[in-house]
């Protein structure tokens, strides 16, 4: 019994310190404030509207999505990864959306890094993407990262009472597996 | 003798919460290509192409990967053809163009077109760099020998020797209805072509 705890204490140890090896990319970071100043388009999409919280038309900032935590996935309509990647991430929205802790908790969204509405579009209808995707043609969100951007990558936001207090350091490159990157990103299971 | 049983007590469980670890989160790292070559910023376009919408499309035959011959007559009277010149394997925008055509099958079909990839890289390079795109719904010929022969037909061979970034949509009766050398460095947007292709089945 008392290996048994020293191995878990041992594990626990490691699982922190590998959230910082899985979300690191080399020097990559992505900045709260410009961030949080990022505004995109509140959908049109009933659907997409309730799942993020928000209300009315116009523009909305990343803050006012009702949620704990809010994963981006950064992709582009053109990324072979992203495209391979597709089906995992779906799966990883299920996850979440069939556990009603993380449902309540946890939201996810795309950005389309360099792609306009209509492939931003293309992408989703090909993939059956259930998440709200945005575009930024404009590649926005250039402005939040430290580097370049590569496809795809993944920013979890911690969010309270409309600000946003953390993020976790990106994890650049494919997910691979849904169940394990739920686990590391949450190892309890629970987003606090 | 107390100290090295202890010590590898605590290698093994170390080894064994590790183990734990590794199995609760198999995860790695993978984006664009590593392999991938960056030329950096190139001069927007290197050529003159003298042919102007209305113009009969110069025919050709090319090999493609699969060691088929394809040729713009043989579309005559069947399907509209779009002809995608990139400007060589290996490079950043031209390693995602094609992927992006390659989930928009359905609204060339939509279209009533065919997708034409053209290249003046030889084959064995092509279809390496092809293959980490996934299956193509399309033909990718090679231009390669004589050297951009068709790049230079139409009048987008640039003069280090590649094609430019360039579209050409070609309706069934052969005549060109959209012109698109675009700035190498940036990717078409695929609504633009897509609006050209709604036009003739207008």
């Amino acid at each position: 019994m008392k290996k048994f705890s020293v191995i878990m204490v041992i594990s626990a140890i490691l699982q922190i310190a590998m959230i910082g090896y899985v979300f690191a990319g080399n020097n990559f970071r992505v900045s709260a404030d410009p961030l949080a100043a990022l505004e995109l388009p509140i959908p049109e999409n009933a659907v997409d509207k309730t799942y993020l919280g928000l209300t009315g038309t116009g523009t909305f900032r990343l803050p006012q999505v009702r949620a704990q935590v809010l994963l981006i996935e950064i992709f582009s309509m053109y990324c072979p990864i992203c495209q391979a990647e597709a089906p995992v991430v779906n799966e990883l929205f299920q996850l979440i959306e069939g556990n009603p802790d993380t449902r309540s908790k946890v939201k996810i969204i795309g950005i389309g890094a360099g792609n306009t509405p209509f492939e931003v579009d293309v992408f989703r209808k090909k993939y059956g993407i259930k998440f709200p995707m945005f575009a930024d043609d404009n590649m926005l969100i250039r402005k939040a990262a430290s580097e370049d951007i590569r496809t795809p990558t993944f920013v979890a936001l911690k969010i309270e009472a409309g600000k946003i207090v953390s993020v976790l350091p990106a994890h650049v490159g494919k997910i691979k597996d849904a169940n394990a990157f739920l686990k590391v990103l949450f190892p309890d299971n629970s987003p606090n | 003798m107390l100290y090295s049983r202890v010590a590898a007590k605590f290698f093994l469980m170390f080894a064994m919460a590790l183990m734990f670890c590794l199995a609760t989160a198999q995860l790695g790292a993978e984006t664009q290509d590593p392999r991938i070559y960056n030329p950096g910023v190139l001069k927007p376009t290197g050529s003159g192409t003298k042919l102007k919408i209305g113009d009969p499309a110069p025919d050709f035959s090319l090999g493609d990967l699969t060691g088929s011959k394809i040729s713009l007559e043989q579309f005559r009277g069947k399907k509209n053809v779009v002809l995608s010149f990139v400007p060589a394997a290996w490079t950043p925008v031209c390693s995602q163009q094609w992927p992006g055509y390659n989930i928009a099958k359905d609204l060339f079909e939509k279209n009533d077109a065919v997708l034409i990839g053209l290249s003046v890289d030889n084959i064995p390079t092509l279809y390496a760099w092809t293959r980490q795109m996934g299956d193509l719904w399309f033909p990718v010929v090679s231009d390669f020998w004589p050297h951009g022969a068709v790049s230079r037909q139409y009048g987008v061979l640039r003069p280090e020797g590649v094609s430019e970034r360039a579209l050409f949509v070609i309706d069934k009766n052969g005549i060109i209805r959209y012109i698109d050398v675009h700035d190498i460095n940036v990717m078409p947007r695929l609504e633009d072509l897509m609006k050209e292709l709604d036009k003739l089945q207008k």
